[in-house]
């Protein structure tokens, strides 16, 4: 079952787990994640190779989608 | 926060939108730019502690303080380059209370499920993930990241972090691992280098944990 991540400061939240077949956990998770986009969160599909890709929608056919906070040279 | 510039790229890039793209080009350029600007300085030093000698020898203890500053100059700039791999303050919330230990467990599995068996067990002994991108071989902390060059003989130093003070220590390096494997020049061109140089030279300023993980990273770049 894939799964949407928030970092924070609980170290991290799950806030959604879909199958691509459930329609309404996709909706929900859909839901939750543009509403973190919204708040000025940045998602990232991690894949188990060790690739990650800056997403804007929610790829169904990820296991995990990860929400950050924007990062700045220091 | 503006759209993905463009499909893959870092959305952090629209907040350095004059800097050119980083690449191996321009990081060799900067490799080289940054050895110019240390010569430029030792240089004078150098002169001044082998002409006044000569001049009188009387002297000869003011060449003795300027071989002295020869030497401190790059040190300084590797102590400065060394702190972006320092622990940070630990993570406060609003409040000023201090985040606790379970939030950084909690972060610890995440960034721990993020990272193959080899880099786990690195992360476990050094508190810092070594990851191999395109540009060379990173070495990330909670503030920052290490980038030792292909050959394994010179390392950078970028400052990069995520400004958020109650996130837990595994989670800042998570942030910076996500992106680096999003986008990785799009990384190095957000970032602000701090040092280049000699291995040698910053591994002396590093910490246990620190010196161990860039150990890591020069058997890797290699």
């Amino acid at each position: 079952m894939a799964r949407l991540v928030r970092m924070d400061h609980t170290g991290h939240t799950v806030l959604a787990h879909w199958n691509p077949g459930d329609a309404g956990a996709v909706d929900a998770a859909r839901d939750a994640l543009h509403a973190e986009l919204g708040r000025g969160y940045l998602a990232v599909s991690s894949e188990p190779d060790g690739t990650a890709t800056a997403v804007r929608e929610l790829p169904l056919d990820a296991d995990l989608v990860i929400l950050r906070r924007p990062i700045a040279g220091g | 926060m503006p759209a993905l510039p463009i499909a893959g790229e870092l959305p952090e890039l629209a907040a350095v939108r004059w800097r050119s793209r980083a690449g191996t080009a321009s990081l060799r350029r900067a490799d080289r730019q940054w050895t110019l600007s240390t010569v430029a300085h030792e240089i004078p030093f150098l002169v001044t502690a082998a002409g006044l000698p000569a001049l009188d020898p009387l002297l000869a203890p003011v060449s003795v303080f300027a071989l002295a500053f020869a030497w401190a100059i790059p040190e300084l700039y590797a102590a400065r380059g060394a702190g972006v791999l320092r622990a940070a303050r630990a993570p406060r919330r609003a409040s000023g209370a201090t985040v606790g230990a379970a939030p950084e467990d909690r972060a610890l599995g995440l960034l721990g499920d993020l990272v193959g068996h080899d880099a786990r067990e690195l992360l476990a002994r050094t508190g810092h993930v070594v990851a191999r991108g395109e540009l060379g071989v990173w070495v990330l902390g909670p503030a920052g990241a290490l980038l030792v060059r292909p050959g394994g003989r010179r390392v950078q130093c970028w400052c990069v972090r995520v400004p958020d003070a109650e996130l837990p220590r595994s989670d800042r390096i998570a942030h910076l691992l996500l992106a680096l494997r999003a986008d990785e020049p799009g990384f190095a061109t957000v970032a602000n280098l701090t040092f280049s140089g000699a291995c040698w030279r910053l591994r002396r300023r590093l910490a246990p944990g620190g010196r161990a993980a860039l150990a890591a990273a020069i058997v890797a770049a290699r």
